[in-house]
């Protein structure tokens, strides 16, 4: 090591301010996100095994209206769009405006959300739930995973809605909005791979 | 209102069962009793269960290790002396039900609730200390982390009395796993307990990561950093890449069993093999998860009893990062058997004997840095040399396997069995218990008897002999694993011997209580005042033993490799600093008790489809993080007059030591080399 770098190292250990904790969080958060790539990774691959086993049921083909799922894909794909407005409003430092554009993403979230249920409660209806395939239980399983996450997302944003008109933009909370923000954005990356490989794939077989 | 749950559940009729429960609760009301006696709840509520101190959890964890530790080893031996009746007309005295639930829960608790909280208890206690740093990144979440693995410790002790434990192996394969197949709750209580505490050490993965990356003491460079903190790393890396595929691969059966789904079930498009894949994908990197730390404790106990530094620092780091990159490409050797054709079978056979390169690399450095040592044979070391010889054997019956065509015959038989144990025996627990007596004065102050040690040591060498290599035996004649009855006469002398072995462990298991309660019983004779009762080499040793809850009083600053080894070498490791500062510390909290208590409710709720404690344990868990969250003031201070008081108090205790240096049993000041 250098002794610049040396310096630096020295002057982080005499100074454990909260920018610090604050950078420490964020690599943790990182590697947790990490982990859920796996976690999404191995739903993908297991979703590729299954994705021909219909069982005698329904194919992607019969199923799917690609229409309606990019009706989803704008929602949350604007949700993204909104997110990163709120963090530009954080860091200009301006609580009102944050708030004003969590409330939209948390909108479109939602609308997100219930899109799905609408299509998962049709399905389930007409018969072609979870159990009527291995192909069903895959689909369902890798929607649904990505669905709970941004359920879990949104109730997450809630607390920090909460968080920044209590407590205000504190280094604390400005430190998990941008966490916040990393999971957002990494759940829209997701929705792509969904979008493709479950229902382009699906309508082209 | 309760779900499945009804009185039928507990076992009244089985009396081998009733009796485990009964010496189990016994136990239990024994040790409540005592706390309640000598009025030590608060301080148990107030300095343990609440506690964010590293060095505290790491203690609860090897606690927690060492309980399942003789649950593990209960089962064993029921195992051993079933095997050594149960031939011919004689059908011994476990029923096979029952003889099921039993190797099910001896693989899952010595995996999971044994092998893996002594390695992150051994972290707690150690890689703070060995970087320099206060804490860990994370002491809230370490917290959390203890308390969900000994959570998912306990549903497995739950099903014990309450309903039954899985009847499916450790590995739980499908379509046995599946709900037609396995009705009762057992597989339940197995996938919940592994889930729940495998979100714990994911988390610990984590936040041992981020502290080893962001919180090393200032100089510390990547190769600067002690071997048993690059395995800590590598493992982590591990962790955090492969605990979510076990994740993804349970909550899957789950659904399977709960929601009628198809992923593993024969028929509607489940595909059974998908499940081998996924839970060795996670399996084989677990494999390397429990060994690599163990490598860690030889790396550092090899040249603190040889006196000289650790030949070939960065092989042994190269050889680590090898092993844990090449452990992600040899999960199909455990089912070369099921399918896959030649070439693929090749392709793993040829990277499972790869990935013993590595590990001959490592044996061979800790054999150089014994080479022309000044070798003190102490407890650590004999465990040491036992693992050598032990482990090598395992690693050449391993590679044999490796082979796909001798794997034909050679797969689910008891040579198999012979061989994972020497892994896991003679490497893993080896190393723990080599590191455990290494490090104990650390953690409490005082050292263990080494005599008692040494006696535990030859009672576990000369019982894992006996009782696993008979078991190489019986895989030649054909015998395959988890039989609770057979037909051969010519099996039951070689498993005679077993059990006898078995016996031989057990008396070493008592040696290490013994141990225990004669260290505990002198400990003033024994104390560790200089905090470096073996003239250790890295930082762990510079802080007083047991350490100050803030560790070190000042940051460290490293400039070498074997850092405190250079410190004491120029005269600089006890210097006084000029003044002391004020230390920031983490509050103890019981947001980590409390999510453990609820996630283990959770658990049981979910096992026995209580649904409404199901949806309130969540709300509760979900409040609790949400509630933490809130809260920003979440450290103490410890005023530098105090850091000063406690650290001229060590300093009195120094001069003691050195005034009586055998009275207190504690070494010398180093020799200059």
């Amino acid at each position: 090591m250098t002794a610049h770098a040396h310096t630096i190292d020295a002057a982080h250990a005499a100074d454990q301010g909260p920018h610090d904790v604050q950078e420490s969080r964020a690599f943790g958060f990182w590697l947790y996100i990490l982990s859920d790539l796996i976690l999404f990774s191995a739903l993908f691959a297991t979703f590729v095994v299954q994705m021909r086993s219909f069982a005698g049921g329904p194919t992607g083909k019969d199923l799917f209206d690609l229409g309606y799922v990019a009706g989803e894909t704008l929602l949350l794909l604007l949700s993204s769009a909104t997110y990163g407005l709120a963090v530009l409003a954080m860091q200009a430092d301006r609580r009102t405006q944050v708030l004003r554009w969590l409330g939209v993403t948390f909108i479109l979230g939602l609308g997100f959300i219930l899109m799905e249920i609408h299509e998962f409660h049709h399905l389930i209806a007409e018969g072609n739930g979870p159990n009527r395939s291995g192909f069903l239980s895959a689909y369902f399983t890798l929607v649904g995973t990505h669905g709970t996450h941004v359920t879990f997302g949104l109730i997450w944003m809630a607390v920090l809605m909460l968080q920044v008109s209590i407590k205000g933009l504190s280094e604390p909370v400005q430190g998990r909005l941008l966490r916040l923000s990393v999971f957002w954005h990494f759940l829209d990356i997701v929705w792509i791979g969904v979008f493709s490989v479950v229902y382009l794939l699906g309508v082209m077989q | 209102m309760l779900g499945k749950l009804t009185l039928s559940a507990i076992p009244f009729d089985n009396p081998i069962i009733m009796g485990a429960v009964g010496i189990s609760v016994l136990l239990a009301l024994v040790v409540l009793g005592l706390i309640t006696w000598y009025r030590k709840w608060g301080y148990l509520w107030s300095e343990w269960l609440t506690s964010v101190d590293h060095k505290r959890i790491g203690v609860m964890y090897i606690v927690l290790a060492l309980i399942m530790l003789l649950r593990g080893f209960a089962d064993a031996i029921m195992m051993r002396s079933q095997q050594m009746l149960a031939e011919g007309t004689s059908q011994g005295y476990l029923p096979p039900g029952h003889y099921d639930q039993i190797f099910s829960a001896h693989g899952t608790i010595m995996i999971l609730f044994m092998a893996m909280p002594f390695l992150v208890g051994l972290w707690n206690v150690v890689v703070p200390q060995q970087i320099g740093a206060r804490d860990v990144a994370y002491p809230f979440l370490n917290s959390a982390s203890f308390w969900m693995t000994a959570m998912g410790a306990m549903l497995v002790m739950i099903s014990l009395g309450v309903g039954e434990f899985s009847k499916a192996g450790w590995t739980g394969y499908p379509p046995l796993s599946e709900l037609k197949f396995s009705p009762s709750t057992g597989v339940d209580y197995w996938i919940w307990a592994i889930q729940i505490s495998g979100v714990g050490t994911l988390l610990t993965g984590i936040n041992f990561m981020v502290t080893i990356v962001k919180m090393r003491a200032p100089g510390m460079t990547f190769m600067r950093m002690p071997v048993f903190v690059w395995t800590t790393l590598v493992t982590c890396v591990l962790i955090i890449l492969s605990f979510p595929v076990l994740t993804v691969t349970l909550a899957l059966l789950t659904l399977d069993r709960y929601l009628d789904m198809h992923f593993f079930t024969n028929a509607m498009g489940g595909n059974m093999m998908m499940y081998l894949n996924l839970f060795w994908i996670w399996g084989h990197p677990e494999v390397y998860i429990v060994i690599l730390p163990a490598f860690g404790v030889f790396s550092e106990v090899v040249p603190t009893y040889s006196g000289k530094p650790l030949f070939g620092y960065k092989t042994m780091v190269y050889a680590t990062a090898a092993i844990g990159l090449l452990s992600f490409s040899v999960w199909l050797h455990h089912f070369f058997t099921m399918g896959s054709n030649a070439d693929v079978n090749s392709f793993f056979g040829i990277t499972t004997m790869i990935i013993a390169v590595p590990t001959g690399v490592k044996i061979f450095n800790w054999l150089f840095t014994m080479y022309r040592g000044r070798v003190q044979l102490t407890a650590p070391i004999y465990w040491t040399l036992g693992f050598f010889s032990t482990f090598v054997i395992g690693g050449m019956t391993g590679v044999l396997h490796a082979v796909p065509a001798a794997d034909f015959v050679l797969h689910n038989s008891l040579f198999l069995v012979g061989h994972f144990h020497n892994m896991l025996i003679g490497g893993v627990l080896f190393g723990f218990l080599a590191g455990y007596m290494h490090w104990f004065p650390k953690a409490f102050g005082f050292t263990l008897n080494e005599k008692w040690g040494k006696r535990a040591f030859w009672a576990w060498l000369v019982g894992f002999y006996m009782a696993f290599i008979p078991l190489y035996v019986l895989g030649f004649m054909g015998m395959p694993r988890r039989m609770e009855h057979y037909t051969d006469p010519a099996w039951q002398p070689w498993l005679f011997i077993a059990a006898v072995g078995a016996l031989i462990i057990l008396m070493g298991i008592v040696f290490l209580a013994v141990q225990l309660t004669v260290s505990i019983r002198d400990r003033h004779a024994n104390l560790d005042l200089t905090g470096d009762p073996w003239n250790g080499r890295t930082l762990e040793w510079a802080t007083a033993s047991p350490p100050a809850v803030y560790n070190f009083p000042v940051t460290p600053i490293v400039d070498g490799l074997d850092a405190f080894w250079e410190m004491k070498r120029k005269g600089t490791a006890y210097r006084r600093p000029e003044q002391y500062q004020d230390i920031h510390m983490p509050r103890n909290t019981p947001a980590g008790f409390v999510l453990g208590v609820l996630a283990f409710v959770f658990g049981f709720a979910v096992i026995w489809h209580i649904w409404w404690l199901v949806v309130a344990s969540a709300l509760g868990m979900l409040i609790t993080v949400a509630d933490r969250s809130f809260n920003d003031d979440i450290e103490y201070v410890i005023p530098a007059a105090e850091v000063e008081r406690t650290e001229d108090e060590r300093r009195r205790r120094m001069e003691q030591a050195a005034q009586q240096p055998a009275a207190a049993g504690a070494t010398p000041q180093p020799v200059q080399v």
